[in-house]
């Protein structure tokens, strides 16, 4: 099955060391909050991105949302993850940037499909074995980025939170103010689109060719 | 229980969490044995999920995490005090100047490296605070993960440059970029 990195797991040691320094935080050593943020400043920037689709926009919010979090710490109550909250804080000022762009006018038109309707696979190309340096190679991620970026919001945004960056499914459902079940059926569809998506260009030893270039002897 | 295609495709993420009843499982899997497109919706979607899930495939922009901390350090504010504090800071200073002097002239160099293997660290800012387990060899980003994956003892917040004087190494994964390239 699935492995999922230890991000996900609730850490005890870690969630201890978190609220010790939020509390020398707000008893004066500013100082920390960077420590604070840092293992979640991946996460923070993948949110932005999900939204905004442009590495520029998506920069200035995650800075904006950590200045954000740093200066309303004191609202900060225990009751979800501090990465939640933050994670949170990013979303929503994503979603302002948004609404200030009119972002919405150019997402793309790829949700034909009714969300609570069942997905049905169009592609059945036989996709079985990935060789672990496949993603050393730019033009698989570029397609890869491609795929993703031509997913609806709803999808991409789900999508990039627990496939890409494994946060679970409830903080997913917390972060976007979306149902727990509302999360499994985009995640579904979105998994389910982007296979149909890059089935056809990765399967039957897609990653075996390698570009004849001067100098590189295929034999 | 016999499942029909639809159904399959329907419970594939929940098949892949591990999220569905032994019942199903067993039903999913003996359909799967006999249907290939439901196979390749499987391996398809499973390859998707590894693949997106690789660190390599979104990195941080290069200086993302200078920008953001020098905005930071913007907000931060900086600690302002009396004469008098400002005399018994200098004072201590010199202390510790001192002190550090001495300690020098009795051993000389640091403490060796704890990890052979390691990169010794150079640019790592001195003030930066950090983590590192007390059998462990090498200090952390605070959270890093592969501090506690690994769990080796207790683990003690402390500045980089009394970890490096520790002969601690940096980690070559969460402090990437702090090192020689």
């Amino acid at each position: 099955m699935l492995r999922r990195t230890a991000v996900e797991k609730p850490a005890d040691a870690s969630d201890e060391r978190e609220q010790s320094l939020i509390a020398r935080i707000r008893n004066g050593e500013s100082s920390l909050f960077a420590a604070l943020v840092k293992p979640y400043e991946r996460r923070v920037y993948v949110a932005a991105l999900a939204l905004l689709r442009n590495e520029a926009d998506a920069q200035d919010v995650a800075q904006e949302a950590i200045l954000k979090a740093f200066t309303h710490l004191r609202q900060f109550r225990a009751e979800s993850r501090f990465s939640t909250w933050l994670i949170q804080i990013t979303v929503n000022e994503a979603r302002m940037r948004r609404r200030r762009q009119h972002s919405e006018l150019f997402e793309p038109i790829a949700d034909v499909q009714n969300e609570e309707g069942a997905y049905t696979p169009r592609e059945f190309a036989d996709w079985r074995e990935i060789p672990s340096e496949a993603l050393e190679r730019s033009e698989i991620r570029a397609l890869l980025a491609k795929a993703l970026g031509s997913l609806a919001q709803k999808y991409r945004e789900v999508f990039l939170l627990r496939d890409v960056e494994h946060v679970s499914i409830e903080e997913t459902a917390q972060v976007l103010d979306i149902s727990v079940a509302s999360v499994k059926t985009r995640l579904l569809r979105a998994r389910l689109m982007l296979r149909d998506i890059l089935a056809p260009m990765l399967a039957d030893g897609w990653f075996s060719r390698t570009p004849f270039q001067k100098g590189n002897k295929p034999w | 229980m016999v499942v029909e295609c639809a159904q399959v495709w329907l419970e594939i993420s929940n098949y892949l969490e591990d999220e569905v009843s032994p019942e199903l499982r067993a039903s999913i899997e003996a359909h799967l044995r006999e249907c290939r497109h439901c196979t390749a919706v499987l391996d398809g979607t499973r390859n998707v999920i590894h693949l997106y899930g690789d660190d390599r495939l979104l990195e941080l922009p290069a200086g993302f995490t200078t920008r953001w901390q020098s905005r930071l350090a913007e907000y931060v504010p900086s600690p302002r005090g009396t004469a008098f504090g400002w005399l018994i800071a200098v004072a201590a200073l010199a202390l510790i100047s001192g002190s550090f002097a001495l300690a020098r002239l009795k051993s000389p160099s640091l403490s060796a490296l704890r990890s052979y293997h390691a990169q010794p660290a150079t640019r790592i800012p001195s003030g930066m605070m950090v983590e590192a387990s007390v059998n462990g060899k090498t200090f952390h980003v605070p959270g890093c993960r592969f501090l506690h994956e690994h769990g080796k003892g207790k683990v003690r917040l402390v500045a980089a440059a009394e970890a490096i004087r520790e002969g601690y190494v940096p980690c070559v994964r969460c402090l990437r970029e702090y090192l020689n390239r």
